[in-house]
């Protein structure tokens, strides 16, 4: 099937996840630097951000059975550019302005011509995304305790 | 191309309701509708508010034909209500219609069960003009003695299809009628007469 703008082939979707994943990572005043480094048209609000709870799903052990973590707070955000791209963003927490700038990156994007522009501009949120998981896994391997069964000499 | 919906989706959305409780209160007294969004056409502004405002995942939506034939129109109600679209007319609970002159007899929509009676269907009909103190002569609870209204374009053989609409009380659909800028109720307990 042909890749159009309705119809992602999957490599495609799996990209986008990837882009805006990075955005939900990275903080707002990084995604304002993005957009600012590609002078961005002005988005138009399809749907105004808004700010609602979402049910956060579990497993134990991370491929257990599926339990219900709690609710959080999600906010969404639906805008569309000048030419009639439309970009979606939901964050997790109360940002509206976040959400809405991830919005516009994520129309952006959809555009091949932008695509590398867009994701050169993300580059230094990614580094900066990538440089905190690696701290704070190096922060939990140092809580790290090792468990050892101790011979009792019964036998 | 999307377009956009309410602008301030809480407070736009209780002004439409609030007009379109208002009309159904008082069959037959034109409410003012500030129809705040920009549809695609064939929708119109005043039938894309109610939509937006009445309308959810719940409550499945039928559109008439010249709806139907805009993909923009399904497009834009699937975004910014979550509605699915039917093709059957007993089977929603709003029916948009954008050319009353081609509306099908209101028998064929849904007319609820005896146990639950709101399960009917409510039609929203864009009219061209909507004029009270003339035309068809009404009755019924929320008018005091009787109300007159006029409707152009009237649906084919409309009084006779309300009466036979009333008649299967308390089953029968609702309908509001818009037109630019106004909206009017006509619940089915609204009996209506030829002028």
């Amino acid at each position: 099937m042909a890749t159009s703008p309705l119809h992602p082939g999957p490599e495609e979707i799996a990209a986008r996840q990837v882009v805006m994943a990075l955005c939900a990572d990275a903080s707002r005043d990084d995604l304002d630097a993005a957009l600012q480094a590609l002078a961005a048209p002005n988005a138009e609000d399809l749907r105004p951000p808004e700010t609602g709870l979402v049910m956060a799903t579990g497993r134990i052990g991370g491929d257990g059975r599926p339990f219900n973590l709690g609710e959080v707070s999600v906010t969404r955000a639906a805008i569309r550019l000048p030419d009639g791209a439309t970009g979606f963003a939901y964050h997790l927490g109360r940002d509206r302005t976040k959400a809405r700038l991830a919005a516009t990156l994520d129309a952006l994007w959809q555009d091949p011509a932008r695509r590398a522009r867009v994701e050169a501009a993300l580059r230094s949120a990614a580094e900066k995304a990538e440089a905190a998981r690696r701290q704070a896994a190096r922060r939990t391997a140092a809580t790290r305790v090792e468990f050892l069964t101790v011979a009792r000499g019964e036998d | 191309m999307l377009a956009p919906g309410f602008a301030d989706p809480v407070h736009d959305a209780q002004g439409t309701f609030r007009a379109v409780m208002d009309a159904l209160a008082r069959p037959g007294l034109p409410q003012r509708l500030d129809a705040g969004p920009n549809p695609p056409a064939p929708l119109t502004p005043e039938l894309a508010a109610i939509a937006l405002a009445l309308t959810d995942a719940d409550t499945p939506v039928w559109l008439d034909a010249d709806l139907a034939a805009s993909s923009e129109v399904a497009a834009y109600l699937r975004f910014h209500t979550g509605a699915p679209l039917t093709e059957d007319p007993a089977r929603a609970a709003f029916a948009l219609i954008r050319d009353p002159a081609r509306c099908p007899p209101l028998a064929r929509f849904a007319q609820g069960t005896p146990a639950y009676p709101d399960t009917s269907t409510t039609l929203v009909l864009a009219l061209d003009a909507i004029a009270s103190e003339a035309g068809l002569r009404l009755i019924g609870p929320g008018i005091d003695g009787t109300a007159r209204i006029a409707l152009s374009p009237l649906p084919d053989s409309f009084v006779a299809q309300l009466a036979e609409n009333r008649a299967g009380f308390p089953l029968g659909v609702d309908l509001i009628l818009t037109a630019p800028g106004r909206v009017a109720g006509l619940p089915r307990s609204t009996a209506v007469t030829e002028g």
